[in-house]
């Protein structure tokens, strides 16, 4: 009976990250317009953009192979277990133990591995340009990623989601400037992983910056729509990630009862709001940077991810 | 309650070492020389934690002197000096950001494996002040062999400064009368490099050290 509730919540994090990845974006943009003094499109116009796609017939290019077709399902897939890997509303749950930071990161490899195949393979140009540029990014972004997590490990002694976030709430963490230092360097990885604004514009077609949009340019249909809510679902786990580790007041514990649940999905939806929020402030308030430059400012992440690991050296421990 | 002490002389100090870095990464001589006042309001923050942790009254006026003259007095000049010479919107670039930063990063490292090492027993605090400001004063060097322009030379020589402050209080306090004559020293040393700044411009109509290197014929 128990491994029978734990499984439903589980499955209830599941369908609540899927669900929730489309208003996230709406939010942004909603919260976006606002603050340059347009109306916006309403909060569920995600939700039927995705309708609208999945409606829609697929058109596939004549030179199309196999993993074109396969490509849009295996990133779907990919982005979704490691969205749903990460505690939202309650940690411990019954996959927690695979709920790895190393994992997830794997996951979001190998989903942005077979998401640049794609782009190169109907060959045109701007899947090739796409691409080369996504993986330049990426290359940078991951080491970032993992010196945040060294950090995060040898802080919390785990790589394990449910229990860093267990150890963000008890009083050992005490006040430690080599998280500060992670929490930036995440939340830029975070900007550049998402192809948001100073790195990537989600919302152009504009041949010369587009790095994300160039690579799915090809896709159409019930494909894209899944690609689109794939990269939904990775700014939702990004938010969630960065509230689960550093923000994680509110979760309920392992086994908690349903109004310890409510709370736990209620302080979930504010923070995922928060983010939202957040983000489209700092999207309005900086302008789109050179692909030249973007290295220079994953750099500056990877500094700071090193500077973290290196301050723990001189710390209480000494 | 320990814990919570260290941990705030640490965050301090850490943060020290960040503004080092964000000095190095930024190549607009106008934002440096923000920076920089930040860089000394957060030596300042630091050495007035240490006199409360310490108990030494003398230190609040070593954060006194260095919140007065290195985060306002000096920012201020420099930053006249450089609207008067017309290089206020300068950006600079000799090296590139990502290889200095990685050096930078391997300094840090060293200075932290030289310092844990020789302190071996010493009091954690005081091991801890000393490994920081050991990185902050090889930073302020790598910023001084990197730069080419002589206000940004000026600003790597004061926080070396800032980093032997660091060092010195970290250590137990020093007397104060040191602390007043090596600040008085880098206030002359800061007057003197203004005068030469002015000489230089009005000698080669420019600041840029390589002009230097040229006149004494070691380039062609």
């Amino acid at each position: 009976m128990a491994v029978m509730l734990d499984l439903a919540v589980q499955g209830a994090q599941m369908i609540v990250v899927l669900l929730l990845a489309p208003l996230l974006t709406g939010i942004g943009r909603k919260v976006r317009a606002r603050l340059l003094r347009r109306r916006g499109p309403p909060l569920i116009q995600p939700y039927r953009d995705l309708i609208r796609l999945l409606r829609k017939e697929v058109v596939l290019a004549e030179n199309a192979s196999w993993l074109f077709r396969v490509i849009p399902y295996l990133v779907f897939a990919a982005t979704w277990v490691a969205a749903a890997l990460v505690p939202t509303f309650q940690s411990g749950l019954l996959f927690s133990w695979s709920a790895d930071l190393i994992a997830i990161i794997a996951l979001l490899g190998s989903a942005r591995f077979f998401l640049a195949l794609a782009g190169l393979d109907v060959g045109t140009s701007f899947g090739g340009i796409g691409s080369s540029r996504e993986v330049m990014i990426a290359s940078l972004a991951e080491p970032a990623m993992l010196m945040v997590v060294f950090t995060l490990a040898l802080i919390a002694g785990s790589t394990q989601l449910s229990t860093v976030a267990a150890f963000m709430t008890s009083s050992d963490v005490g006040l430690r400037v080599s998280l500060g230092l992670a929490l930036f360097a995440l939340i830029m990885v975070a900007i550049a992983e998402n192809a948001r604004i100073p790195v990537d514009n989600p919302a152009t077609h504009l041949e010369l910056t587009m790095v994300h949009e160039a690579m799915v340019l090809e896709y159409s249909g019930r494909h894209l729509a899944l690609i689109e809510l794939a990269s939904q679902l990775k700014l939702l786990l990004y938010v969630s990630l960065i509230g689960c580790v550093f923000v994680p007041w509110g979760m309920a514990p392992a086994g908690a009862g349903a109004q310890a649940l409510a709370i736990g999905l209620a302080a979930y939806l504010g923070k995922l709001a928060l983010g939202a929020f957040l983000l489209a402030l700092f999207e309005t308030a900086i302008a789109k940077m050179r692909v030249f430059r973007v290295p220079e400012f994953l750099g500056a992440a990877l500094m700071l991810g090193l500077l973290a690991t290196l301050l723990l050296f001189v710390s209480r421990s000494l | 309650m320990r814990g919570l002490v260290f941990d705030i002389a640490h965050m301090l100090a850490g943060g020290l070492v960040l503004v080092s870095f964000m000095q190095l990464y930024q190549d607009r001589l106008y934002a440096l020389l923000n920076i920089f006042a930040l860089h000394a309001l957060v030596l300042a923050l630091s050495v007035a934690w240490q006199a409360y942790i310490q108990d030494a009254p003398h230190l609040y006026v070593t954060a006194v002197i260095a919140l007065v003259f290195k985060a306002i007095v000096i920012p201020v000049v420099l930053h006249r000096i450089i609207v008067r010479l017309g290089i206020h919107r300068e950006i600079e670039q000799v090296v590139r950001v990502g290889p200095t930063m990685l050096l930078g990063m391997g300094l840090v490292a060293l200075s932290m494996v030289v310092m844990l090492r020789v302190t071996a027993e010493a009091d954690p605090l005081a091991r801890e002040d000393l490994a920081f400001a050991l990185c902050v004063v090889l930073l302020g060097l790598l910023m001084m062999v990197t730069r080419r322009n002589a206000v940004s030379q000026v600003v790597g020589f004061m926080s070396i400064e800032n980093g032997l402050v660091l060092a010195a209080t970290g250590a137990k306090g020093m007397p104060l009368v040191v602390e007043i004559s090596i600040a008085f020293s880098i206030l002359i040393a800061f007057i003197v490099i203004g005068i030469f700044l002015f000489r230089i411009r009005e000698r080669f109509d420019t600041v840029d050290i390589q002009a230097l290197d040229r006149f004494r014929g070691e380039r062609s």
